[in-house]
């Protein structure tokens, strides 16, 4: 499993599984078949992939430790940049085909409109996380402070459930289903924070100084 | 059978048992390529008489195929997708429809009674969804005040409340779609009798498919899509303002009278513009008109504040 892990081709396999959702959308497009409405069409599915590849990342982290295969931390940073990619795709199908450029319609929807409000702010989160996934700039700024600028990821995650939670007109199963495997995602983080620290307290003090 | 009878409702091969033959013929090889959109064909369903009507618009009509696929139909699934694919073994046969309340002269109709009330006519009208988005349908159907003339509706009644089909067992459940069922819709009694008001029972020269509310349905041009109730098993004549289903789920999203209305917005977006869906790959991105264009209604609503009764 290690080795499978650790091989660089796992690596680049999965880099092209992750474009698969993107291939299909395309593929769907040039047999019109993105129903009458397509720019909905388009505006849910990349919406839809955001949220699912942010779930992805965030679950990187419990199965690691859950299964003993520490190595799966070689495939966060693309889960996460995968987020991202689907996301301003998400955002550009927004701009351009939505609103078709229209800043004032596009300023008024942003402050009126909580969902789009908080749907930007989430997006806009996982700009700064794009940006320093590189091992350069995790050196830049050392691990901690970078592993602090990354928690942001859970706002962001939280953001785009609340923002599909509040556009829907009625039937809430699938933001809720969403939002149900962040809170475990994010259970699971606390338990391990307190046992954690439970750990700490309970070291003879020379392993707290170490640490 | 005698030779000159004339064709029943029930006649009429269901157009889902006829697509249903035309898929088991289709061969193995050839079943990938008829899944690609399979565009109808649609001899068999025809309505035979019907005039055209001068209240139709001469914009262009959406896509056959466009609107009998993208449905709001929330008892066969909340997704666009669904209802065609969930109401296809749907039964409107037998079906019956009571027209009671504060009428002279209540009556439950079937279907062959409902086809022969009023003369048919082909109304080409726009519809306008409150999600934003437009399609051109032609409708045909007959005036709803011819039907509520032969009921005598008394001096009591000021409204009219709808009443849709509801069955669990071929339809999803309340809690599912987070809306109540039955579906109720409702119209002041001035709204129901006028001349734009429509009992459809069919679209593009054929019986309403099942998504698009078969056997027959509402059509109120000037309201958002909502208001016009599928399926109507229930017309009934009141004093009170009846309860109306999207009413009761979200009432600052959704008012009684629900015209179409480009200054009140919806709380998730405006209502100023709607994508008129159809033309061209991505559709066209138009003004939205008072009262959908229709302004003939206009003065059903003098003095009323269309803010406050959204």
């Amino acid at each position: 499993m290690k080795k499978l892990w650790l091989s660089a081709w796992t690596k680049v396999l999965l880099s092209l599984v992750g474009l698969l959702p993107l291939l299909n959308l395309i593929w769907r497009g040039f047999r019109l078949d993105l129903t009458v409405n397509p720019i909905e069409f388009i505006t849910h599915y990349t919406g839809n992939w955001t949220l699912r590849f942010l779930l992805i990342t965030l679950a990187i982290t419990p199965l690691r430790t859950i299964f003993d295969q520490p190595q799966l931390i070689r495939f966060r940073r693309m889960a996460g940049l995968f987020a991202f990619f689907y996301g301003v795709l998400h955002l550009t199908t927004w701009i351009w085909l939505d609103k078709s450029f229209d800043t004032s319609e596009m300023w008024e929807d942003i402050v009126k409109r909580r969902f789009i409000t908080v749907g930007m702010l989430g997006l806009l989160m996982m700009a700064p996380l794009a940006v320093t996934s590189t091992a350069g700039w995790v050196r830049r700024l050392g691990f901690r402070r970078w592993q602090f600028l990354h928690r942001l990821i859970y706002f962001s995650a939280a953001a785009g459930v609340v923002h599909y939670y509040w556009l829907v007109k009625s039937d809430i199963r699938l933001p809720v289903m969403y939002g149900a495997i962040l809170v475990l995602l994010m259970l699971y983080r606390g338990g391990q924070w307190v046992k954690k620290k439970r750990q700490r307290a309970r070291a003879p003090s020379y392993v707290r100084v170490a640490q | 059978m005698g030779v000159d009878m004339p064709l029943r409702y029930s006649d009429v091969t269901p157009r889902r048992t006829y697509m249903n033959r035309r898929r088991f013929l289709a061969s193995a090889p050839l079943a990938a390529g008829a899944l690609a959109a399979p565009f109808a064909v649609r001899a068999e369903t025809k309505i035979g008489n019907y005039t055209k009507s001068p209240f139709s618009t001469d914009e262009k009509p959406t896509p056959y195929q466009g609107v009998t696929t993208y449905n709001n139909y929330y008892e066969f699934g909340t997704g666009k997708d669904e209802p065609v694919k969930n109401a296809r073994n749907y039964r409107t046969s037998p079906w019956k429809v009571s027209i009671e309340g504060e009428v002279g002269k209540p009556k439950v109709l079937d279907l062959d009674a409902v086809m022969k009330l009023a003369p048919l006519e082909e109304r080409i009208y726009r519809h306008r969804c409150v999600e934003g988005w437009s399609f051109v349908i032609p409708w045909i159907g007959f005036p709803l005040n011819a039907l509520l003339k032969q009921v005598e509706p008394t001096a009591k009644a000021k409204y009219v409340a709808f009443q849709s089909y509801y069955d669990p067992k071929q339809m999803i459940s309340s809690r599912e779609a987070r809306i109540d069922f039955p579906y109720l819709e409702g119209l002041r009694i001035d709204e129901a009798m006028h001349p734009l008001t429509l009992i459809s029972v069919g679209l593009y020269g054929e019986i309403l498919p099942p998504q698009n509310g078969a056997p027959l349905r509402l059509t109120v041009p000037w309201k958002y899509g909502y208001k016009s109730a599928k399926s109507l098993v229930k017309i009934r004549l009141v004093e009170k303002q009846p309860p109306t289903t999207w009413n009761i789920a979200w009432p600052e999203a959704y008012g009684f009278y629900s015209n179409v209305n480009p200054k009140v917005d919806h709380p998730t977006h405006s209502q100023a513009t709607e994508d008129r869906l159809g033309s061209g790959i991505f559709g066209e991105h138009i003004r939205t008109r008072m009262f959908n264009g229709y302004d003939q209604v206009a003065s059903l609503y003098a003095g009323m504040d269309l803010h406050k009764y959204h």
